[in-house]
């Protein structure tokens, strides 16, 4: 991605050593300039030429601009980065990536969260600070020219500044670790954490990071220095917690994501641009002190914007190519949006490791942690129907493809990894909560495990039915259209909850509680041991957190069936319109595999439900027929006899509880778990139809540049250049969209496959678990049978 | 079943042990018996076959031996309902364990009447019997008028009859106690049937889920598929053992314990039917005895004849009655144990063998995972 050239250039490192050695954000710049150059030149510079088209104006200055944009770019983030990473950076890079990891995690957990936010605020302030001189284009040069100056003076300032801003940074960092984290690690941390928005800033400088660690051992004292010297900073730091509070409500995501939108923003705008100027937008507009800051930041932004709108394509495609050893080792680490799942446990873990170990692994954790925010960030992006979608899921599927081939390695070593999860959920206690129509059942959700990204081994919720639908709304939505088959949750049924509210303690409720809660079980357990669903923060915050916010959209819906039914409906029409000469062999056969097999399992479904039934019918009559006996046996005036009939009684009644239980066994080892494969074969046509409108998207794409390609030729044809410019600006942007497209496709069918698969291992692998299961309640409820006959032989014969 | 053969009669030229309903064939509608009895002279046998008609008429020939005296204190072997192909649901209702499996419960319960008559020191003197096992012709064909003495009028009557007060003590409690049985034994046939019908069910259940699996098994060289199928044909063998199981279960069921009840349900009938037969002929000797202290000198002795006769009759009827009963009593106790021996043993071999098979594919299973 756009952040990854920044990275790569390891030249950077050098740079903010130095920069590290210069007080903040000058001497960031000046390192910057020195280290920009060689950073520029080898990443920023391909990216920075063909920005040039598109922000001709401003970066033309050959060298001054490329320095200065290359700097501008690099140096928001370079500055920011260097400012703090300088300080901390060297330091903090390694740390930086738990910090980072720390500020998401804070930023969910709400007591940390005021904290790190407040860095973040910080941060954002410096960042929103330094950001805004940068980035106005018009201002670019100028910015350079005083930032070249601003820097000198800042130097001059920087080692009050850098000292302050440092400081304050640490403070605050020290304000929120103290509470959070232990203050000697907390230090570190929080310069971490500053780090973290300047490592957001930094990524690029995590991939200069494995320089800057030389320089991290001289930095690192002066960081100890600062953060010595932060805690009477911490003062100043604290103003910036009430706009911290303000942005609090923003959420996390928000903050964590333009974090990194920036970071991603400075040194490839284009990418982020847009919806980085939303997000920002808004976190900055919450500031009031910083208000003029954002005013310009806004003006910045939006200038930017609309110079990354067209820079997107380009600059990103281009700068790639420039840089393609230094962009894959970006890449693949970039690229892992699976690898997201692992990076926030690696990230733990590398809190342990990050200090001491490898700069590399630093870095790619840093990464990684960045990436996962970004990826969340697309997603939310692209859940929102923002106007700037286009451009960054552009910008993000650009980079996703070419790590494409990557990924799938690591995520397939990964999913052998990951395949076994030490977690363990169970849904228990089924409560009736309130009266009548209103009333609810609660669940107990317990979960077990020893991975550390929980905080507890073992910890309880309690949760009502629509919470986990809800839960299961948010997973799909979030990855469904990338290819996931998102197990669903049983079906919410009117009919039987309403028995449930209005009867009161019968048999067919009580059934119809114990199905729904083993349904509950397997869906949570079946969500838990998927290796990308378990990473989901609304996963973890639906297993950990005391209070969810109360799912609303299923109220009202019978749920599944309501939206079955537009499903369905929108499904058909989509098939319709959609004719899909299918390429690939292997999912034309998958999806008739898939439809058959549903076929099937519907009819074992019925078949075993009518098992089912008559086994509870033979139970009911075996417990007649043991009362008629009981009843014959006090009739018979042969006392043998009669004694043998009682006794046959009671062994009758034994038997009853024998075929009820057997019932049980059927209906739990065969029909509930047949219903939940009729639901995920659904999710699994679910899978191959969002790979169908990937498809859609990409032939929709190409329909249009061969439009635009039309036109150009018609526009050559005439002789028209000024028209013409835009036109061929326009199919390159439109070729853009299309490789991308394109990638997105294989990338959702390579996911599809990839599930499909596992699916397939895993209802292979239940199917027989189950059986064995059954069988071995079927031989034991056999001997139990032997058992009562061999008890009731002696009787029988002693009838006289 | 019910008596033992106290002599042998020189009338009836077979052994009433070895007399056998062998086989069933189907004519259209009708259903045909092939009796077969081993001659007591020498190794022959015969060889007729009946049809319901042809039992009826027999029946009805014993209900008619008006000459032997207290022939109405006789519990005679029951004669299950007609048996018909395609049998109404309330037919099939109320011949309940004997409408199963083909008729062959229906063979034993007929090969179980004959024998009882045959082995019945009373009823095995008539000739109709050595007719029915011998005559190459069957005798039911020419329709005998409906001599229905038996349950005729009963209905009507039964009421005030049935709770007529007994003059003998031994009666009364024999009467009280066997309409208790009846109802007892009855709701107990019926609902050892619907156990054994749900059973079938389960069977039949259990037989499509195994077909049905099948279905599921899917070609491809991918090895998940391949574990996959495997284990739904699995599966298959499985629910088909389960099947079967379930089948033997409740053939066992049938053969046993419900044929036992179901004759048990109906010789309780049949007592039933005599000790009202018993009652009927009480009450009319109390009229007669009425008539004869009330009538006028004239008619006097014509009452007194016809209240000796009346009273010779029940003090006959009387005297096979508890003859009979006491035999009943003694022989319906060992046929149910019987009943309840065999059921059991053969309940608990079904079970052994079933828990083997289990055994045998749990260990198939756990060798495949």
């Amino acid at each position: 991605m756009a952040t990854s050239s920044e990275r790569s250039p390891p030249p950077f490192p050098d740079s903010e050593d130095q920069d590290v050695l210069d007080s903040e954000e000058v001497r960031g710049r000046d390192s910057d300039e020195d280290d920009a150059d060689e950073l520029f030149m080898s990443a920023s510079n391909p990216p920075l030429t063909e920005m040039d088209p598109t922000l001709p104006p401003a970066s033309q200055p050959s060298d001054l601009l490329m320095k200065p944009p290359a700097d501008i770019m690099n140096e928001p983030l370079i500055q920011p980065v260097s400012i703090q990473t300088e300080n901390k950076a060297t330091i903090a890079v390694s740390e930086s990536p738990d910090d980072f990891v720390d500020l998401t995690n804070n930023l969910t957990d709400s007591p940390d969260d005021t904290v790190a936010l407040e860095s973040a605020v910080a941060d954002a302030a410096k960042h929103t600070t330094e950001i805004p001189s940068d980035e106005p284009t018009d201002d670019f040069v100028n910015i350079f020219g005083s930032e070249t100056e601003a820097p000198q003076e800042e130097v001059v300032v920087a080692d009050v500044t850098v000292e302050g801003a440092a400081d304050k940074s640490e403070v605050t960092g020290a304000v929120t670790d103290s509470p959070a984290d232990e203050k000697t690690g907390s230090d570190a941390e929080h310069e971490a954490k500053e780090i973290a928005p300047i490592i957001d800033l930094s990524v690029d400088l995590s991939a200069s990071d494995t320089q800057q660690p030389r320089g991290v051992d001289t930095f690192v004292d002066p960081l100890v220095d600062l953060l010595s010297d932060a805690p009477p900073a911490a003062d100043a730091t604290k103003p910036s917690r009430a706009t911290v509070d303000l942005f609090e409500d923003e959420g996390s995501d928000l903050f964590t994501e333009p974090r990194q939108s920036k970071s991603a923003k400075q040194p490839q705008k284009s990418l982020f641009g847009e919806p980085d100027e939303d997000l920002f937008g808004e976190p900055l507009g919450a500031t009031a002190k910083k208000t003029v800051i954002k005013e310009q930041k806004d003006k910045t932004v939006l200038t930017k914007a609309a110079e990354d709108g067209s820079n997107t394509g380009g600059p990103l495609q281009d700068s790639n190519p420039a840089e393609p050893a230094d962009l894959f080792s970006e890449e693949a680490v970039t690229s892992a949006p699976s690898i997201r799942n692992t990076s926030t446990v690696n990230s733990k873990t590398n809190g342990v490791h990050s200090e001491e170990e490898t700069d590399i692994f630093a870095e790619a954790t840093v990464e990684l942690s960045l990436d996962s925010p970004r990826d969340e960030r697309k997603k939310d992006a692209t859940a929102k129907p923002s106007v700037s979608a286009p451009s960054l899921s552009a910008a993000a599927s650009l980079t996703k493809p070419q790590s494409a081939a990557l990924e799938e390695l690591e995520e397939e070593e990964e999913e052998e990894l990951e395949d076994k999860f030490d977690i363990f959920v169970s849904v228990k206690d089924p409560e009736k909560i309130g009266d009548g129509m209103n009333a609810y059942m609660a669940y107990k959700v317990s979960t077990e495990t020893s991975m550390p990204m929980f905080r507890n081994k073992t910890f309880t919720v309690r949760r009502r039915f629509s919470d986990f639908l809800g839960l299961y709304e948010k997973l799909s939505e979030k990855h469904g259209p990338n290819g996931f088959i998102v197990p669903p949750p049983p079906e919410k049924s009117i009919l039987g909850m309403t028995k449930v509210k209005v009867g009161k303690e019968d048999s067919s409720s009580a059934d119809f509680v114990e199905r729904r809660r083993g349904a509950l079980e397997r869906y949570l357990q079946r969500v838990v041991n998927h290796p990308s669903l378990l990473q989901d923060p609304d996963v973890r915050e639906f297993l950990e957190r005391e209070e969810l916010p109360r799912a609303v959209s299923t109220q009202a819906l019978s749920g599944a069936g309501f939206l079955k039914m537009i499903n369905k409906a929108t499904d058909a029409v989509s098939k319709m319109t959609i004719k899909m000469n299918e390429s690939d062999v292997w999912f034309e056969e998958k999806l008739q595999e898939v439809e058959s097999s549903d076929q099937h399992f519907r009819k074992l479904h019925a078949l075993v439900e009518s098992l089912v039934l008559h086994r509870k019918e033979l139970s009911l009559n075996t417990a007649s027929f043991a009362k008629s006996t009981a009843m014959l046996g006090s009739a018979e005036d042969n006392t043998a006899l009669s004694r043998a009939l009682s006794q046959l009684a009671e062994v009758e009644d034994k038997m009853e509880q024998l075929h009820q239980d057997q019932a049980a066994y059927d209906t739990f080892a065969f029909a509930e778990v047949i219903a939940d494969y009729i639901r995920l074969l659904g999710a699994v046509r679910g899978s191959f139809d969002h790979r169908m409108k990937a498809w859609q998207r990409w032939q929709d794409a190409q329909a249009a540049l061969q439009k635009k390609r039309e036109t150009e030729a018609k526009l050559l044809w005439a002789n028209k250049p000024d028209k013409l410019q835009l036109a061929k600006e326009e199919i390159a942007e439109w070729e853009a969209k299309v490789t991308q497209y394109e990638r997105d496709f294989e990338r959702v069918s390579a996911t599809v496959r990839k599930e499909v698969i596992r699916f397939e291992k895993e209802k292979t692998k239940n199917f027989k678990r189950q059986i064995i299961k059954y069988l071995e309640s079927l031989l034991q409820s056999q001997h139990q049978l032997i058992k009562y006959w061999e008890a009731f032989l002696p009787e029988a014969k002693a009838i006289a | 079943m019910m008596e033992e053969v106290k002599e042998v009669t020189p009338t009836l030229s077979v052994h009433a042990h070895n007399i056998k309903v062998t086989e069933v064939l189907k004519e259209g509608d009708t259903l045909t018996f092939l009796i077969v009895s081993q001659k007591l002279s020498g190794t022959g046998e015969y060889h007729v076959d009946r049809t319901y008609d042809d039992f009826e008429w027999l029946q009805q020939h014993l209900f008619s031996q008006e000459d032997v005296p207290g022939i109405q204190g006789v519990i005679f072997p029951p004669l299950p309902a007609k048996a018909q192909v395609n049998a109404s649901a309330k037919v099939m209702k109320q011949l309940g364990f004997l409408g199963l499996e083909e008729w062959q419960p229906y063979c034993k319960a007929l090969e179980n009447f004959v024998q009882q008559i045959a082995a019945h020191s009373i009823l095995c003197k008539n000739k109709a019997l050595e007719i029915f096992l011998t005559s190459p012709d069957p005798p039911g064909r020419q329709r005998v008028r409906k001599n229905i003495f038996n349950r005729l009028s009963q209905a009507v009557v039964e009421m005030r009859k049935e709770s007529h007060k007994d003059v003998d003590e031994f009666f009364q409690t024999e009467r009280d106690h066997n309409l208790v049985l009846t109802g007892c034994t009855k709701t107990a046939t019926e609902r050892f049937l619907d156990v054994v019908l749900t059973e079938q069910k389960i069977a039949v259940a259990c037989g499509h889920f195994s077909a049905a699996l099948h279905l599921c098994v899917e070609q491809g060289e991918d090895p998940d598929k391949q574990a996959f199928s495997k284990a739904c044909v699995k599966l298959s063998e499985v629910f088909n053992s389960m099947k079967k199981n379930m089948t033997s279960v409740a053939e066992n069921n049938v053969n046993t314990l419900g044929v036992g009840l179901d004759l048990e349900s109906r010789y309780q009938e049949a007592e039933k039917e005599m000790l009202f037969r018993r009652t009927c002929k009480l009450v009319e000797l109390e009229t007669a005895r009425r008539n004869a202290e009330k009538a006028k000198p004239v008619k006097k002795a014509a009452m007194e004849e016809v209240k000796k006769v009346a009273e010779t009759e029940f003090d006959h009827i009387c005297g096979v009655a508890k003859q009979e009963i006491a035999q009943f009593h003694g022989v319906r106790v060992k046929m149910l144990q019987q009943a309840l021996v065999q059921w059991c043993e053969k309940q608990l071999l079904t079970a052994k063998e079933n828990a083997d098979q289990f055994d045998q594919h749990l260990q198939a299973f756990r060798g495949m995972a």
